[in-house]
C-alpha cells in the first residue's frame, strides 16, 4: 500500500485504518501528491509514544493530511522515524518547510537536507533529551534568537522591527535586509505567544478543552470552536440539530463580517484614507454586538460546544438581527465602496504586496490570501461541514494577488457572509439547540476542517485506547500563511509593509499555540 | 513696531491652535466628536512637565534637533510681515535666510536622528533630507516670482502692498505660487498626502520617526515647532491671498487669523479626502510643486 486512506472531512477513521508507510513510500506519497497531482499539506506533524508511534521503539510517528480541494477528499497516512532524523521533504515541495522546522522542535528529528531548519516557537522539546539542536534540556530558549538570514553589501542594511510594536498588536519580530527603500528580504520570528496549547489538550476532552480551543487565536473563536466541535461529534458519533448547525452558520458568518469589515477599516487606515477607516471601525463593533446579542459574548465564547450550541436563537432574537443586518448592510456598504472609487487608495492598493499564484501555491496558502491569487480554495466549499453542506456557497476570488485583491476578496465575502445570514435568518429550523456529545470512540482519528475568516482551520484529533486525546493537532490558518506576507515583501517598498501586513492580518497566537 | 510685536506674539501662541483647528475638522468629516480645539496646547503642557531619558550613544545633537526646530520657525516668522505689519526683522535678501533657517533646523533634526543609531530614525533621515531637496526649489521659485513682481529684495517689500497690486497684474503666477505653496505646505509638515501625522507604524513615517526617540520637554520643544512651522507656512499662503491693510491694525489681525484658521481648515478637508502617497511617488508631486512656481516665474519674466 503506498498511499493514505481516503476519508472526509469530519468523519472518524479507526487508526488501524491509517497505513503505516515505509519513509520513502511516505515521501512519494507526498511528494507524488503535491506537486503532481495539485494536493496540498493541510497538516503533517508527529505523535510521540505508544503504539501510535509505530514500530520503533524509541521513535516517534509522523502523520500527514493530504487535501485534494477540486474533489473534496481528505488521505491521511502515517510513517515511522526513528527519533533522530528524517529526510526533508522541503526540497521537493516548498509546503512542507514550516512543519518539518514544527516536529524538528517539538520532537527533536533533525530533516536531513532541510536548508533552513530553524526553530519555531523557542521551546523544549516534547521528547526529554531529544533536541533537533543538540541543546541541553536545561538551557533557556529565549525567543527570537536563532540566526538570521543576512544579505551582505555596501549599501545594504538590516532594519529590525519588534516583538514590541508600536501599536497594540501582539508581539513578533520582523527582520528586513534593505537595499534602501527596497526590500531584499524579510524574515519572520514568532514564538513570543506560545503557550503550550497542543500539550495541555492531551488526555482531553475536559472541561478546560473548550475555553483552550476558544482563545487558540482570540479573533477566531468560533471557527476553532466549530472546528473542534466537529472533531468531537465526529469521534462521538453525535447528530446535531439543523438548528444548531444555522445558529453555527450564522455565528461563523458574523465573526468573518466583523473581521472582514474590521480587516477593510484598517486597509484605508494604513494608507491614510479617513471615511472608511473612521465607519469600518464603528462597524466592526455593530458586528461583534451581533454576536453578542447571541450569546452575550462579542467574540462568541460559550456559543458554540461539542453537540450544539449553548444558547438559542429567540424570535425576537431573529427579528433584531435580521434589522441590525439589514441596516449594517446599507453602512457597511457606503463605506466600503467609498475604496474602489477613490483614485488615491486604488494607487496605494494595486500592485503592492504582489504574490504570484505560482507560489501561492507552492508554500499552500489559504483563505483570502489564497483566493485573491485566483486559487479556488475554501472549505466552505470544498469540504462542507455543517450546515454548508445543505448551502453551497460559491468561492469568491480576485486575480492579481496584490492588497488590492485582498481587500476586495474580503468585500466580495462580507457581501456573500451578509446575504448567508439574512438568508438564514429567514428559515432557522425548528428544533432543540443540541444536547452534549457522548464518548469518544477509543483509538480513532478524525480531521476536521473549517474555513474561519483568515482561511482553511484544521484540527485533527486522534485518541487513545480510553478514548482520550493522544494527540490533538492544530493548525491554524496563519500557520500557512506567514510566508506569503514574507514573500509579498520581495522586491517591495519597506514603508508597503505595514499595508501588506494588514492586507494578510495574520494571528501571532494561532501560530504560536 | 507695536503691532508688529502683537502679531508674532498672536502667532506664536496661536500655533498649536491651527493643529487643534486640523484635527478638529477631520474629526468632523469622519462623524467623531475629535480631541478638543486646545488639545495640543493640554498636550505640550503634559510634555513640558515631563522627565526624559537620553540615550547613552547620544551627543549634544540629539538635544540641538528638537531646539532648532522651535528657534527655525521663531526666526522664520520674524522675518515676515504678519497681519500686514513689516517685519521685525527685514534686510535685503532675508528670503534667503528664511529658507536657510529651515534647512538648518532640518539638518539638525536629522542629525540628532541619525545620532540615536536607531535604523528607523536613519531611514526617516534619510527621507526627510531627500524629499526636502526637492521641495526646496518651490520655496525659492516662488520668492523669485514674488521678487520680480514687487520688485523687493525683502519678504515686507514681497508682501507689502504691492501683492494686492500684484494680483491685478499677474494673478495667474500668484494662483501658480499659491498652488505649489500649499504643496509644499503639506509636505514640510508631513501632512497628508505625503506623511501621516496620525499613525504608529514607524516603516512608513518620514517626519515622525526621527523624533522617535525624543520624549517629555524635548518631543514638546519638536510638537510646538512642527505647529509654528505650520503656521508660518500657512502664514505664506494668507499673504499672498489676502492684501495687508495698513490701516487697521485690530482688523487686519483678525483678518490674518481667520485666514490662518481657513488654512488649517482647508488642510483638515484635503485630509479627510485623500490616501497618502506611495513613498515612490512623493518626489512626483513635490517636483509637480517645483514646475508650478517655475512656471510662475515664467509669467512673471516675460
Amino acid at each position: 500500500m503506498t498511499a493514505g486512506v481516503a476519508t472526509h472531512n469530519g468523519r472518524a477513521l479507526a487508526l488501524k485504518d491509517v497505513p503505516f508507510l515505509e519513509p520513502s513510500q511516505f515521501r512519494g506519497w507526498l511528494v507524488n501528491g503535491v506537486r503532481d497531482k495539485g494536493r496540498r499539506i493541510a497538516s503533517y506533524f508527529g505523535v510521540a509514544g505508544g503504539p501510535e508511534s509505530g514500530p520503533a521503539a524509541d521513535g516517534i510517528g509522523l502523520v500527514a493530511v493530504l487535501a485534494d480541494d477540486a474533489n473534496g477528499r481528505l488521505s491521511v497516512a502515517r510513517a515511522s522515524c526513528d527519533g533522530a532524523s528524517f529526510a526533508s521533504l522541503f526540497p521537493e515541495i516548498a509546503q512542507a518547510h514550516l512543519f518539518e522546522r514544527e516536529i524538528a522542535e517539538q520532537y527533536g528529528v533533525t530533516f536531513e537536507g532541510h536548508p533552513w531548519l530553524k526553530p519555531v516557537r523557542y521551546h523544549h522539546s516534547y521528547r526529554p533529551g531529544h533536541d533537533a539542536w543538540g541543546r541541553p534540556s536545561d538551557a533557556a530558549i529565549p525567543p527570537g534568537v536563532m540566526d538570521f538570514f543576512r544579505v551582505e553589501g555596501d549599501e545594504v542594511h538590516e532594519v529590525a522591527v519588534g516583538p514590541v510594536h508600536a501599536g497594540v498588536i501582539e508581539p513578533g519580530h520582523f527582520r528586513f535586509q534593505c537595499h534602501g527603500e527596497q526590500v531584499f528580504h524579510l524574515e519572520i520570528a514568532l514564538g513570543y505567544q506560545h503557550r503550550g496549547v497542543e500539550r495541555a489538550l492531551v488526555g482531553g476532552p475536559t472541561k478546560r478543552t473548550l475555553p483552550y480551543m476558544e482563545t487558540v487565536a482570540g479573533d477566531t473563536t468560533i471557527g476553532h470552536a466549530l472546528a473542534y466541535s466537529h472533531a468531537v461529534e465526529a469521534l462521538a458519533g453525535t447528530q446535531v440539530s439543523a438548528r444548531a448547525h444555522a445558529i453555527r452558520g450564522i455565528a461563523l458568518e458574523l465573526e468573518r463580517l466583523a473581521n472582514h469589515v474590521g480587516d477593510l477599516g484598517a486597509l484605508a487606515g494604513d494608507v491614510a484614507y479617513l471615511p472608511t477607516a473612521a465607519y469600518c471601525g464603528r462597524l466592526r463593533g455593530d458586528f461583534l454586538n451581533m454576536t453578542a446579542e447571541i450569546c452575550g459574548s462579542r467574540f462568541g465564547r460559550g456559543l458554540l460546544r461539542p453537540g450544539g450550541v449553548g444558547f438559542d436563537l429567540l424570535p425576537a432574537q431573529v427579528e433584531d438581527l435580521r434589522s441590525r443586518v439589514a441596516v449594517a448592510r446599507r453602512e457597511v456598504t457606503e463605506a466600503v465602496e467609498l475604496l474602489w472609487d477613490t483614485p488615491s487608495v486604488r494607487e496605494r492598493f494595486d500592485h503592492t504586496g504582489t504574490v504570484t499564484p505560482e507560489d501561492a501555491e507552492s508554500v499552500g496558502l489559504v483563505g483570502p490570501a489564497a483566493r485573491a491569487c485566483g486559487i479556488q480554495r475554501d472549505v466552505r466549499h470544498d469540504f462542507p461541514a455543517g450546515i454548508y453542506r445543505f448551502v453551497h456557497l460559491p468561492v469568491m476570488t480576485a486575480h492579481h494577488g496584490d492588497v488590492n485583491s485582498r481587500a476586495y476578496v474580503r468585500w466580495l465575502e462580507v457581501q456573500q457572509s451578509i446575504s448567508f445570514i439574512l438568508d438564514q435568518l429567514d428559515g432557522v429550523p425548528a428544533g432543540g439547540p443540541g444536547a452534549a456529545a457522548g464518548a469518544l470512540k477509543p483509538d480513532s482519528l478524525v480531521v476536521s476542517l473549517t474555513e474561519g475568516w483568515r482561511g482553511e482551520i484544521c484540527h485533527v484529533a486522534m485518541t487513545d485506547a480510553a478514548g482520550r486525546f493522544s494527540r490533538y493537532k492544530i493548525t491554524d490558518p496563519s500557520f500557512h500563511n506567514w510566508i506569503g506576507l514574507a514573500l509579498a515583501l520581495r522586491d517591495g517598498q519597506i514603508s508597503d509593509f505595514p499595508l501588506c501586513n494588514k492586507s494578510f492580518n495574520l494571528s501571532y497566537c494561532g501560530h504560536d499555540l | 513696531m507695536v503691532s508688529s510685536i502683537t502679531n508674532l506674539a498672536a502667532v506664536l501662541v496661536l500655533a498649536p491652535f491651527l493643529l487643534g483647528v486640523i484635527n478638529k475638522t477631520k474629526a468632523l468629516v469622519a462623524g467623531r466628536t475629535g480631541p478638543p480645539l486646545l488639545q495640543v496646547y493640554f498636550d505640550l503642557a503634559k510634555l513640558l512637565r515631563k522627565g526624559f531619558v537620553v540615550s547613552s550613544t547620544t551627543t549634544w545633537v540629539f538635544l540641538a534637533g528638537p531646539v532648532l526646530s522651535v528657534v527655525a520657525p521663531v526666526v522664520a516668522a520674524l522675518l515676515l510681515p504678519l497681519g500686514g505689519r513689516p517685519a521685525l526683522l527685514s534686510f535685503t535678501g532675508d528670503m534667503i535666510l528664511f529658507v536657510g533657517v529651515f534647512a538648518l533646523a532640518r539638518f539638525f533634526v536629522a542629525s540628532a536622528a541619525m545620532d540615536t543609531g536607531s535604523p528607523f530614525e536613519g531611514m526617516g533621515a534619510a527621507r526627510e533630507v531627500t524629499f526636502s531637496a526637492l521641495a526646496e526649489p518651490a520655496l525659492l521659485f516662488g520668492m523669485l516670482a514674488l521678487t520680480r513682481m514687487s520688485g523687493s529684495l525683502t519678504l515686507t517689500g514681497m508682501f507689502d502692498l504691492g501683492a494686492s497690486a500684484a494680483w491685478q497684474k499677474a494673478s495667474a503666477s500668484i494662483i501658480l505660487i499659491l498652488a505649489s505653496w500649499f504643496i509644499l505646505l503639506l509636505a514640510e509638515n508631513a501632512r497628508v498626502p505625503f506623511d501621516d501625522p496620525t499613525t504608529h507604524l514607524e516603516l512608513t513615517m518620514i517626519h515622525e520617526v526621527m523624533v522617535l526617540d525624543h520624549a517629555g520637554p524635548a518631543f514638546g520643544f519638536i510638537v510646538y515647532g512642527a505647529a509654528l512651522k505650520l503656521t508660518v507656512f500657512a502664514a505664506l499662503l494668507v499673504m499672498l491671498v489676502i492684501p495687508s491693510r495698513p490701516d487697521s491694525g485690530a482688523l487686519a489681525l483678525a483678518t490674518f487669523v481667520s485666514g490662518l484658521v481657513g488654512v488649517g481648515v482647508v488642510v483638515g478637508l484635503v485630509e479627510s479626502s485623500m490616501a497618502r502617497l506611495r513613498l515612490v511617488r512623493v518626489p512626483q508631486l513635490l517636483v509637480t510643486a517645483t514646475l508650478l512656481a517655475g512656471f510662475a516665474v515664467v509669467l512673471v519674466l516675460r
